[in-house]
C-alpha cells in the first residue's frame, strides 16, 4: 500500500463559521458575502471579540451561521442596537449585516444617525434591490421597471420615486469615515470587496469611525432568473444604476 | 446617615438609577420626563456613564436593547406617545429576555393630547403594549420617594426575571417636587452568563425572539407564561386606614397620592373609608382586592381615566362586593375634597352607614 499523499490544504471553512449548509437559495451571494466577512473576523483575530446585531430579513439566520454573539434586531433597528453594543463594549468589535429592504426602507432613521454620530462600528449592507425574506416585494433600491411582487407592472419614477444610492447618500455625512460599494459577481471584484472589508474592519479597530460596506447581491429566486442570469444582472444592470468603488476613505494615504 | 434633598420627581427617577448602577442612558426629549435625560446628560459623564440623545424613541429603546444584551443595566425614559413608539422594542425585549427598565412620565393622550397628568397608559402598561403574549413588570410610584425607591427596584426585578420593567408616574409625579431620602444601593450585581460578552472559550451566544422550528416557539411562550405567573411573588401595595373600612378605594400612582387626603376627610366625618393602593400594576395585586372584596361592603376604583384599572379590580373582586368607578379624564388633577365627595356619592349610593 502506498503512504497517504501529503497534501498542503490551501482552503478551508473560517473558524468563525460554523460547519452547517446555508439555508440561503442557490445563487444568492449572502454564502459568498457572509464568508468573506468570516475570513475578517478570523484575519483581524476577533472571534473571541466580536458583537454582531441581526437584522429582519433572509439574513437574520445570520446566527445559524457565525460563531460570534449575535442579537437580533427589530427591522430597521440593526445600527440603534450596535450602538449600545458599542457603547456598552467599546473594545469589542461590532457589526451589523443588513438587508436593502432593512436598511433602506425601515431603517433609513437608524442608519443615517449611527452614521452621522460617527458610531465606531461596521456595517455590511447587502443590496438585492429586493424584499427577500417577504417573498420579492419593491424595495426602495428596486431599479425602475423592475417587476416585483407589489411592482407587477414595473417600478415607476412617478409613483415610487428613484432608487436610493445609500453608500453615496452616507458618504455626504461628516460621521461617515469609510464607505465602498462592492460586489461578489467575478473573482476581479470578489478580491476589491475582501480589501473593502479590510479597510472596513481597519477603520473600527484603529476607532477611525464608522464604516459602511455595501455588496451588490443577487436574488434568483424573487428575480425570478437562473442563478446565472442574476449574477449577470448585478454586474450589469445593478452596477450601472449603483456605480462599485470606494466613496469615502477619510484616511486613504 | 441617609442624604435628604428637596428634588424634583423626573430627578429622583434619575438619582435612583444612577445609585442602582445604571451607567447607560438612551432618551429623547417630551414633557413631562425631559427632566431625566437633562439630569442624566450632566451626570452620566461624571460617573463614567454613557448619556445619549437618540434620533428617536424608536432608536433609544434599541439602543438600549443593545448595551443590555451585553449585561449592563441600561434606561430609557419618554412620556405617553413616546412609550407608544418604543412598544415594538420592549416587545423584543420581552421575546429575547433581555433586562430593561423603561419609565413612562405619562401625559394625556389619545394622540398628542396634552402635557397634563392622565392614567390612560394602564392599559398600555400592564397588556404588554407592543405585539405577542408577553407582560412586563409595572411599578406606579406616588412620590419623589418611590421613584427614587422604585427605580433602584426596577433594576433588581429586571436583571432577576430578565424582563422589561416599567416605572409608570404621571406628569404630577414627575414634576413635584419633595424631599427624597438617598438610600444607598448595597446589592451586589449577579453575573449575566447569558449575555454578550465575546465568544471567549465557548460558541456564540444568541439573544432572539425568532422561533421557526417545529414546536420551539409554543415552548418558547410556555416557558415566558411560566415567568410570568412566577412574578405574582413580586405583588406590592400599601394600605392606608383599610382595617375596618366598609368603602374601600382603591388608586395607583398619583390619584392614590391624592385620596389618603379624602380618606383623613371622611374619617373626620366618621365615615369608614379607606385606600389600597397598587404599587405593583403587573403583577396586580389580586389576592389583596380580593381579600379586601370579602372584607368591605363596597370597592371604590378611582383613575384619571374613564376606566382601566378598575377592569382589573372586578376580575380580582370576583363580585364578592359591588365595585364602583370615578374616573377623572385628562385636563384637570382632582381636589381631596372632590373625590370625598365621589366617595360619599356611592357611600350613600351603597346604604352605607
Amino acid at each position: 500500500m502506498s503512504a497517504k499523499p501529503k497534501m498542503k490544504k490551501v482552503f478551508d471553512r473560517p473558524k468563525s463559521l460554523k460547519d452547517v449548509p446555508y439555508h440561503y437559495c442557490p445563487g444568492c451571494h449572502h454564502g459568498v458575502i457572509h464568508r468573506l466577512v468570516a475570513e475578517q473576523i478570523d484575519n483581524f483575530g476577533l472571534k473571541e471579540n466580536t458583537l454582531a446585531a441581526a437584522s429582519v430579513g433572509c439574513s437574520v439566520l445570520m446566527y445559524d451561521y457565525f460563531d460570534v454573539d449575535v442579537v437580533e434586531s427589530p427591522h430597521g433597528r440593526a445600527p440603534a442596537v450596535p450602538t449600545g453594543l458599542k457603547r456598552a463594549k467599546p473594545d469589542s468589535f461590532v457589526f451589523t449585516y443588513q438587508g436593502d429592504g432593512d436598511l433602506a426602507a425601515i431603517g433609513t432613521a437608524e442608519i443615517v444617525h449611527a452614521a452621522n454620530r460617527g458610531e465606531n462600528i461596521t456595517v455590511v449592507f447587502v443590496n438585492n434591490a429586493v424584499f427577500g425574506m417577504t417573498g420579492g416585494q419593491m424595495a426602495p433600491t428596486t431599479l425602475l421597471g423592475q417587476v416585483t411582487t407589489t411592482s407587477p407592472y414595473g417600478r415607476s419614477a412617478v409613483t415610487d420615486g428613484l432608487p436610493i444610492r445609500v453608500s453615496e447618500m452616507l458618504s455626504t455625512l461628516e460621521g461617515t469615515a469609510y464607505a465602498a460599494r462592492v460586489a461578489v459577481d467575478n473573482i476581479k471584484n470578489l478580491k476589491k470587496a475582501k480589501a473593502a472589508l479590510k479597510r472596513a474592519f481597519t477603520y473600527q479597530t484603529k476607532g477611525w469611525g464608522f464604516s459602511f460596506v455595501e455588496f451588490l447581491s443577487s436574488c434568483p429566486t424573487n428575480w425570478k432568473m437562473s442563478a446565472e442570469e442574476a449574477n449577470a444582472r448585478v454586474g450589469k444592470e445593478m452596477a450601472d444604476y449603483f456605480p462599485l468603488g470606494v466613496y469615502k476613505d477619510v484616511r486613504a494615504n | 446617615m441617609a442624604r435628604r434633598v428637596m428634588i424634583k420627581g423626573n430627578e429622583a427617577i434619575a438619582m435612583g438609577a444612577i445609585e442602582a448602577g445604571c451607567r447607560y442612558y438612551f432618551g429623547y426629549p417630551i414633557t413631562p420626563q425631559t427632566d431625566i435625560p437633562e439630569y442624566l446628560s450632566a451626570a452620566m459623564p461624571k460617573v463614567g456613564g454613557v448619556f445619549l440623545q437618540a434620533e428617536s424613541e424608536v432608536a433609544a429603546i434599541n439602543m438600549l436593547l443593545g448595551a443590555a444584551a451585553t449585561g449592563v443595566r441600561a434606561m430609557t425614559s419618554s412620556s405617553s406617545p413616546g412609550i407608544s413608539l418604543k412598544q415594538e422594542g420592549i416587545s423584543y425585549l420581552a421575546g429575547s429576555q433581555i433586562p430593561g427598565v423603561i419609565v413612562n412620565m405619562s401625559r394625556s393622550g389619545p394622540g398628542l393630547g396634552g402635557i397634563h397628568p392622565s392614567q390612560g397608559d394602564y392599559f398600555q402598561s400592564t397588556r404588554g403594549g407592543g405585539h405577542g403574549d408577553y407582560r412586563t413588570l409595572v411599578l406606579a410610584p406616588s412620590t419623589a420617594q418611590e421613584n427614587y425607591d422604585l427605580t433602584m427596584l426596577a433594576f433588581d426585578l429586571a436583571d432577576k426575571y430578565r424582563n422589561p420593567v416599567m416605572v409608570l408616574g404621571d406628569a404630577l409625579i414627575g414634576q413635584i417636587k419633595e424631599p427624597v431620602e438617598l438610600k444607598t444601593y448595597r446589592k451586589k450585581l449577579k453575573e449575566k452568563p447569558w449575555a454578550l460578552t465575546g465568544a471567549k472559550g465557548r460558541h456564540g451566544h444568541i439573544l432572539k425572539s425568532l422561533f421557526l422550528a417545529d414546536g420551539e416557539l409554543t415552548d418558547h411562550n410556555w416557558m415566558l407564561a411560566k415567568k410570568y405567573k412566577s412574578m405574582e411573588k413580586e405583588v406590592r401595595f400599601e394600605t392606608y386606614r383599610a382595617e375596618d373600612a366598609q368603602l374601600l378605594l382603591v388608586a395607583f400612582g398619583s390619584v392614590g397620592r391624592i385620596l389618603r387626603t379624602s380618606v383623613d376627610i371622611l374619617r373626620d366625618k366618621g365615615k369608614a373609608v379607606g385606600l389600597l393602593r397598587p404599587i405593583t400594576l403587573f403583577p396586580f395585586p389580586n389576592k389583596a382586592v380580593r381579600q379586601a372584596a370579602d372584607k368591605a361592603k363596597a370597592l371604590m376604583v378611582m383613575e384619571m381615566s374613564t376606566g382601566q384599572m378598575v377592569e382589573d379590580v372586578r376580575l380580582a373582586a370576583e363580585c364578592a362586593c359591588p365595585v364602583d368607578f370615578y374616573g377623572r379624564p385628562p385636563g384637570s388633577i382632582p381636589t381631596p375634597d372632590e373625590l370625598a365627595k365621589e366617595a360619599m356619592k356611592i357611600w350613600r349610593k351603597r346604604g352605607l352607614k
